[in-house]
This record gives structure tokens, C-alpha cells and sequence, in this order.
């Protein structure tokens, strides 16, 4: 069995980014295992930029942001295996990979980064009616065959969903000459970035439709066409207003789930908002010594925000090996009035920094007030003009504000309208 | 090319006709329409294994029923198929239903079912607690399993193959014409002549049998939709949990699968078109409803898909098994529904006997009756794996993340008699893109290695034959 200090499940941006920053804080033996036969994550098919304007105050595209953190990250002394398959991580973190050149392997880490990212929503999740053609699929998968493959999957192009993969993914499609008939959106509001919506659909003249879904597919083969209709505000199909467009692919950007089965087995508490892990403010997990970040913890639409999140992870590792992480954290962030979730669930008191609450809202919320509440006292008050559920916010909480606050405080992230 | 014996259709009962023939001397060809085994009523059933007191005194239906049930263990265990006798139960929510339940266990008795009893409520909570609180009782049948109907198929091909059979696919019958001794098959990929003809093309063996002018077969197309369920929800049945009868079929049942996952359904509406496998949403709804009557606490969260299959309903209701009245080299297999698959197994061995005396053909002293079975790495313990991916290293390349396969169980599969040559196929056969993510992320991956296996490139490879390609020409 190998022995490392720390093992980080995944080499997409947030394994990298936890990697090197438990390598900057001192760990000395640090693993890589990643399932794709390069490091990048999903961040290798995502040409299009928009990257790193947060962290790097540059555009660039995803390819060159992961080549930030894979370039550097091959000068130390940090091990990488590709193509390599974690399939299970014991009670006491021993960690069971699989690949074509090592065979079995188990590796013994004194702490663990989970980073395995996160998965598209797909069909049969949405029951649509209709056909089992081929030509449905989702954005993503369509994004891997004309980004890496070189193949066009489609040539006209409907899409059900409106997150940003298939705004994206509308884009790149029209610039590949497919015509993109339509970006249908169940609700009211899309999913996505304003950027997005802006960038790859106003741009170039794709309608999007909200509370549109597409309610039958056709064809035998090869997908023919589409049937949409609009919804009512129970998101119900309103009879009468069906349409048919032909094409011949449906793309289904309808939400992105945390991979968490390997999480699961190891026995990690997981978040039912968010179908991520429940962590505290350096990302630890329920579990001692597991950490978590990126899509895994929560669903991101910024890899900026990733990378942030990431570098606290592999911080909080560093401090666990070296036996300085406090335990615990005693104080709770809850969400109330329209906020969703709150990302830390739980922070020590006396942690060593500001720490900022991540947190998405249900709905689109105009003109509020959020507030971060302990019992009867108001901590922060911010205006804010719009929030919708496709941006994810934050709000910083100071450490000398922490320390001050009682040991069982439970913070309440709000909204209230103006 | 000339033949002994020409099965027509691939499906469960095809196959396995096929598979029984290989027993003996007579060249054998299976001829598939499809790109692949299993495509049609075959892919899409409730792949239940029936107790078999269902169906009425005297019919081929119960006698074949029976038997096939009676075989069905022992032949899944020989062709390394998953199969689990986990029984069956008939809910009544009335005593009007339960004089019913009372009903089916006579002609049960009748019809020769061992093991059949009568429960009362508090046995049927004990052994299903997920059942609803309104049943009244129901009958238990001990000898009713599950199966998987499209790897016993695949399983069946293979079999045959490997004991001499040929497999020709994509290979669709147009035409028959009668020849001195026997017949010749115009067929979508050449003549084909054979001494004899074995009709089990499914929903189409009328028009099959039409052919050589046969048009005492009516069939009608019975559409049944089906949800499954993740595996999460595996736990809400046990037993395969049926609802009284009706004219139009067993009604809606909810059963748990050979994989961990929860089946329910079907409809049942007659439709015109024998290719239309649609699913509607009134049909998934119907579904939903009814199967919420058995288990109320069923939800839709956990739907990994839906799909409809046809069930070729004749017009008689029992099966239409023997030699065509226009000619005795011709025989018919047809009106194969419910319970055509627990019967197929006997449905094969009748066939096989029918033409072991007209052919007078002998039997093979070596036939294998068995198939090598199939590597599945995710069931492995260490020592398994380090030993196998020792031997090979493509079991070391994990393909499938959710359902953890191997890329050496996808050229497995390819590489099999009667092998994988599509998307779909390689799903059946290994269960990659059957997972959570629904080949999301594997599925590129598959096209891939069936691109470089098949020696033809990516924008040729199909989901499931025909025009079902899944990619355009290369990007500018």
C-alpha cells in the first residue's frame, strides 16, 4: 500500500488549485488521481473565454486557465496519475484507484481532497414524451464531440434549458454553421449568466423562450423534430400552445448534480440543497481530514470562484496534517427568504480569517436588502439590485465579527424587499 | 448461401428456436432485421418470469407458461444470465378482487403452478410493508422470478453462434418464394434459401407468414410504457407485485429488476403503427397512477427513463405455434405476448422437437450448451480484479463511471458471436450509459472505441442502427 500525506481525488481546477496550495503550505507527498487522460478537468473542452477574469484579472480561455495550474503544478514535486479511476475511499482513507498501467492501486492518505466535480442532468430525469432517436443529448456531451472529437453532432439545433453550458454550447454551435432554432427555458428567469445570455444568444439572434419546455420528441432513427409548448405558473404545458420545429438535436442544459457517489460511500454528510457536502469554513467535511471543493461541494458558474475555494481546501489539508486545524466549528449558516443554501454550513469561531458565505437565491429577487443575521442582531446589510439564481453571491464575514459571536450562534443569510 | 432451417427475427424466441436447432446437424441462419439481437418486444417487456396461472385452461399459453417457467432457472445459470426467483403476488383491494385472487389459484392448480397460496392482508404486509394499506389479500407465487430479457436474448445468439449458427443482421425479409425443397428469402441483404422456415419475427410474423400466403395470423400491436427507477428505489418491492387482471392484460405491476431497479407499468392501447414506440405522456401518467394504487409511495425523483415496447397481441389470445396450413415446412411462432418470455424457453424446446421429427436431423455430440460468462468488474473482489487486469490491462481502463465498466468488457462485447456494433448495443451488453449520468460522459467514449474496433470512423457509428448516427461530418 503507498502512503501519501494527502490524496486529491480529481485534477480538474479545484484538484489542481487544493493540490498547490497544500504543496505551497509545506505537505510533502501529495497524489493527483484523475479519470481523464489529462489534467484540466472539464475546463479542456470549454474553448470559448470568459476564464479568469476574478483571479487572473485577464480573459482567458479554459484550456489556458488550466494550463496555469497543470504547468505549475508539474514543476513540484506533486504526484500525478491520469487515467486513473478512484473507486472507493474507506472509513480509515485508504483510498482504491484503478488503472491500465498500475493496476489495483491502494494508497493509505493521511487527508483527503474530494474533487470530482459534477454531472449534467440528464432525459430521463425530465420524462419527456416521445422517441428514443438519436440526436438528444446534453450540452455538455455535445461540447466534448465538437471541442476534442472534431465531430459536429447536430446540424439544427433546439435547446431545452437555458444554463450555461447551453448558452455556450448555442454559440459554438452557430459558429460551426448548425442553425440553433430556439433556447427553451421551463422558467420564468434563466439559469444562467447575464454575460451568457447576452454573449451567446442577443448576439446572434437565438430566441429564448421562457416558461417554454419541449414536451414530445420525433423521429425513429435520427431526431426529427421537437414539440414545445409554453407553461403555466404551476410549469404545467398550457393546451393550445404547442409547437413543432424541426431538428435534428435536442440539447438539455437542465442542471448539473455534484458527483457524490464516492463520497457516499465514505461515509460523508451531504447537503440536500445542494446535493454537495456539508463543510466548514476550510471545506472540511463531515468526515475528519476529508476536504471537498469545486462542483462537488457546490455547482459553480465561475471556475474563478473554484480556484478560491479550492486554495482553502488544500490550506485546510495542510493544517490538518500538520495537526494545527481546530475541529469542529460550532457556529451554522442557514438560508431563510428566498436564499437557497448557504456554503460554509458550519465555521469555527476562532478561524484565522475573514470568511465569505456563498449562497444562490431561489428566485430572481429585485431591489432587496440581504441581510446576515446572529438571533436579533443584524451583522451585515447590503442593497442589492438584482440577484437572479444563476449568479452565485457572497458576503464576507469578518474574523473579528466571528470571534465575537457565541459559541452555538446561527447565522441567517436573508432577503427582504425594499 | 442455402440452409436447413432460416429463423426469421432475433428476438427472445428466435434466439432461443436458434440456440435449441445448434443441438442438432441442421444448418442453421438467424436472420435479424436490426443492427442488433433483442430490438424489438424482446428490449422492452416487463421482463418477468410468470408463475403461470394466468392464462386459461388449455391453452398453449398455459401449458408453454409452465414450462418455461419450470426451465427458466437452470437455463439462465447454463448461459450465465441473471435471473432471481424472488415470486410474484396478485393484490386484491376488494373482495369482488379477492374472489378473483380465489379464482386465478384454482386455475393456477388447473393449469399444473406448484407453490401458489392465498395470503391474507397481514402476510402480504409482512412480506411487501411497502404495499399499500388498502389490500385486502393476494395470491403468492413462489416459482415467478425476474430476468433480463434482452441478455438472455443476447446470450441465446451467442450460444447458437458459437455452435455453428450464422447471425446475419441488418437483413430484413422482403419477399418468399417457394422453391423445390423448401423456400428462397429474398431478404434486404441477398437471397437466402432454405429447406425450412421458422417464423418468429414478433409483431410482424403476419406479415411474414403472408408472404408464402398464409393470412390466417392477426396480430394487434399493443403499446405498454414503462418508467425504471434508480436502484435508490429498489427497496419499495421485493416480489413482482401485479394488480388483478383485466381484458387487456395483467394490469400494471411494480417490480424490482435483475439490476437492483424498480420497473413499473405497463399501458396497454392498440395502435396502427408496428414500429411506434413512442412513449405519450397520458401513457407514463396512466402508469404512474395505477402503480401509486400497489406501492403509494412511489415518485417520479427517481425515474431514470421511461420507454414503450409493443406486445403482439393475436386476436385469438394464445399463442399461434406450428406448422403453416400452406406448407409443412414453414412454421409458425406467433402471438408471442405476455407471457412470451417465461414461455420461451419451452416455446424452444416444442419448436425444436417439431422439426427434430420432420427433419429426422440428429443430434450433435458436441454441442456446448454454455457460453464463457462475462466478465463484470464491478462485481469483482481485489483479487479478482488485480488477477484479471494482470492478464489484461484494458479491464484496468475504467469507460462507464456510474456503473464502473471496463473498456475490456466493451471489446468483450464487441468482440463477442453476434457481438455489440452500435451504442445501444454495448449498453445492453454491459451496462455502459445505463447509470446515473445516462452515458453523459461515457457515451463519446464508447463511439470511440467502437470507431477504432470497427474500423470505421466516429460519424459512422449509430445509436442503435439504421439512420441512428450520432454525429455529422468533421468541424470546419
Amino acid at each position: 500500500m503507498l502512503q501519501y500525506d494527502l490524496v486529491v481525488v480529481g485534477g480538474g481546477p479545484a484538484g489542481m488549485a487544493a493540490a498547490l496550495q497544500a504543496h505551497e503550505d509545506g505537505v510533502e507527498k501529495i497524489l493527483v488521481l484523475e479519470r481523464a487522460d489529462t489534467l484540466g478537468g472539464i475546463l479542456e473542452q470549454c474553448i470559448h473565454t470568459g476564464f479568469g477574469l476574478h483571479y487572473f484579472g485577464e480573459e482567458l480561455s479554459g484550456p489556458e486557465y488550466a494550463a496555469r495550474f497543470s504547468e505549475a503544478l508539474y514543476k513540484t514535486n506533486i504526484d500525478v496519475k491520469v487515467d486513473t479511476m478512484v473507486l472507493d475511499i474507506s472509513a480509515d482513507n485508504v483510498v482504491t484507484a484503478v488503472n491500465n498501467f498500475d493496476g489495483l492501486l491502494t494508497v493509505k492518505a493521511a487527508a483527503v481532497v474530494l474533487a470530482m466535480g459534477c454531472r449534467e442532468r440528464p432525459r430521463g430525469a425530465l420524462s419527456i414524451a416521445g422517441s428514443r432517436a438519436s440526436g438528444i443529448m446534453t450540452a455538455g456531451t455535445a461540447q466534448k464531440y465538437v471541442n476534442i472529437d472534431g465531430y459536429m453532432p447536430g446540424k439544427t439545433v433546439v435547446i431545452l434549458g437555458s444554463g450555461d453550458i447551453g448558452l455556450i454550447m448555442a454559440r459554438r454551435m452557430t459558429l460551426e454553421g448548425a442553425k440553433v432554432k430556439a433556447v427553451c427555458e421551463l422558467m420564468p428567469y434563466s439559469g444562467g449568466l447575464t454575460r451568457n445570455i447576452v454573449q451567446c444568444l442577443e448576439d446572434f439572434g437565438i430566441p429564448l423562450r421562457l416558461s417554454c419546455t419541449v414536451i414530445q420528441t420525433h423521429g425513429k432513427e435520427r431526431l426529427e423534430g421537437v414539440t414545445v409548448a409554453n407553461v403555466d405558473e404551476h410549469l404545467q404545458p398550457i393546451p393550445g400552445t404547442e409547437e413543432y420545429i424541426p431538428c435534428d438535436t435536442l440539447m438539455l442544459s437542465v442542471g448539473l448534480i455534484p458527483e457524490n457517489e464516492l463520497s457516499k460511500s465514505a461515509g460523508v454528510a451531504l447537503d440536500p440543497v445542494t446535493n454537495g457536502l456539508v463543510v466548514d469554513e476550510y471545506r472540511e467535511t463531515s468526515k475528519k481530514g476529508v476536504f471537498a471543493c469545486g462542483n462537488v461541494l457546490q455547482v459553480h458558474d465561475l471556475v474563478d470562484y473554484v480556484t478560491e475555494e479550492s486554495k482553502l481546501a488544500g490550506a485546510g489539508a495542510a493544517k490538518f496534517i500538520r495537526g494545527e486545524k481546530p475541529a469542529g466549528g460550532t457556529v451554522t449558516t442557514v438560508g431563510e427568504n428566498g436564499v437557497r443554501y448557504v456554503v460554509p454550513q458550519r465555521i469555527n469561531r476562532a478561524t484565522d480569517k475573514d470568511v465569505k458565505l456563498y449562497f444562490r437565491v431561489g428566485r430572481v429577487l429585485e431591489n432587496v436588502t440581504l441581510t446576515v443575521t446572529c438571533g436579533e442582531e443584524t451583522l451585515i446589510s447590503r442593497k442589492k439590485r438584482k440577484m437572479t439564481p444563476g449568479e452565485m453571491e457572497y458576503v464576507t464575514l469578518k474574523a473579528s465579527v466571528l470571534e465575537k459571536l457565541p459559541e452555538d450562534a446561527k447565522l441567517v443569510v436573508s432577503t427582504k424587499e425594499a | 448461401m442455402k440452409y436447413d432451417v432460416a429463423v426469421v427475427g432475433a428476438g427472445v424466441v428466435g434466439a432461443l428456436i436458434a440456440r435449441a436447432l445448434s443441438r442438432t446437424d441442421l444448418h442453421v441462419v438467424l436472420l435479424e432485421k436490426y443492427n442488433d439481437v433483442a430490438m424489438g418486444t424482446t428490449k422492452a417487456n416487463s421482463a418477468i418470469v410468470h408463475g403461470g396461472f394466468d392464462a386459461a385452461n388449455g391453452t398453449l399459453k398455459a401449458k408453454l407458461n409452465v414450462r418455461g417457467t419450470e426451465l427458466m432457472p437452470q437455463l439462465c445459470e447454463t448461459l450465465h444470465v441473471p435471473y432471481r426467483n424472488n415470486g410474484s403476488l396478485v393484490l386484491a383491494f376488494s373482495e369482488e378482487e379477492m374472489q378473483h385472487v380465489h379464482a386465478l389459484y384454482e386455475r393456477g392448480l388447473k393449469n399444473g403452478v406448484p407453490r401458489l397460496s392465498v395470503l391474507d392482508k397481514s402476510a402480504v404486509l409482512e412480506l411487501e410493508p411497502h404495499v399499500s394499506g388498502e389490500v385486502v389479500g393476494a395470491l403468492l407465487s413462489e416459482t415467478a422470478g425476474i430476468v433480463c430479457p434482452y441478455e438472455l436474448t443476447i446470450a441465446a445468439a451467442e450460444n447458437a453462434v458459437e455452435n455453428g449458427v450464422d447471425f446475419i443482421r441488418n437483413c430484413a425479409v422482403t419477399a418468399i418464394e417457394k422453391a423445390p425443397d423448401g423456400f428462397t428469402l429474398q431478404t434486404t441483404c441477398g437471397a437466402i434459401e432454405a429447406a425450412y422456415i421458422v417464423n418468429a419475427a414478433g409483431i410482424h410474423s403476419d406479415d411474414i407468414a403472408r408472404m408464402i400466403g398464409d393470412d390466417s395470423i392477426s396480430l394487434v400491436a399493443r403499446k405498454g410504457e414503462y418508467y425504471l427507477l434508480d436502484k435508490a428505489y429498489g427497496y419499495l418491492a421485493d416480489h413482482t407485485i401485479f394488480q388483478c387482471p383485466n381484458k387487456m392484460g395483467k394490469g400494471v405491476l411494480v417490480t424490482p429488476t435483475v439490476d437492483g431497479n424498480l420497473l413499473i407499468g405497463p399501458s396497454a392501447l392498440d395502435v396502427d403503427d408496428k414500429e411506434d414506440v413512442d412513449t405519450t405522456a397520458k401513457g407514463l401518467q396512466f402508469v404512474v397512477e395505477k402503480a401509486k394504487r400497489s406501492v403509494p409511495e412511489l415518485n417520479l425523483r427517481g425515474a431514470i427513463t421511461s420507454f414503450a415496447g409493443l406486445r403482439a397481441h393475436p386476436t385469438t389470445d394464445d399463442f399461434i405455434i406450428g406448422f403453416s396450413e400452406k406448407s409443412d415446412r414453414f412454421v409458425n411462432v406467433a402471438g408471442i405476448e405476455s407471457p412470451g418470455l417465461s414461455a420461451a424457453p419451452a416455446i424452444a424446446e416444442m419448436v425444436y422437437e417439431m422439426l427434430l421429427e420432420k427433419t429426422k436431423a440428429s443430434e450433435r455430440v458436441d454441442f456446448k450448451p454454455g457460453r464463457k460468462a462475462p466478465v463484470r468488474f464491478r462485481n469483482m473482489t481485489k483479487a479478482e480484479r488485480e488477477a484479471l487486469i494482470a492478464k489484461n490491462k484494458a479491464y484496468g481502463r475504467v469507460i462507464c463511471r456510474c456503473e464502473t465498466i471496463t473498456e475490456g468488457e466493451i471489446l468483450d462485447a464487441i468482440h463477442a458471436p453476434a457481438g455489440a456494433r452500435d451504442v445501444d448495443g454495448i449498453k445492453r451488453r454491459t451496462r455502459a450509459g445505463m447509470g446515473r449520468c445516462q452515458g453523459g460522459f461515457c457515451g463519446s467514449k464508447v463511439v470511440e472505441i467502437l470507431s477504432r474496433e470497427l474500423g470505421v470512423p466516429m460519424n459512422e457509428i449509430t445509436k442503435f442502427g439504421g439512420n441512428s448516427k450520432i454525429l455529422f461530418e468533421k468541424t470546419k
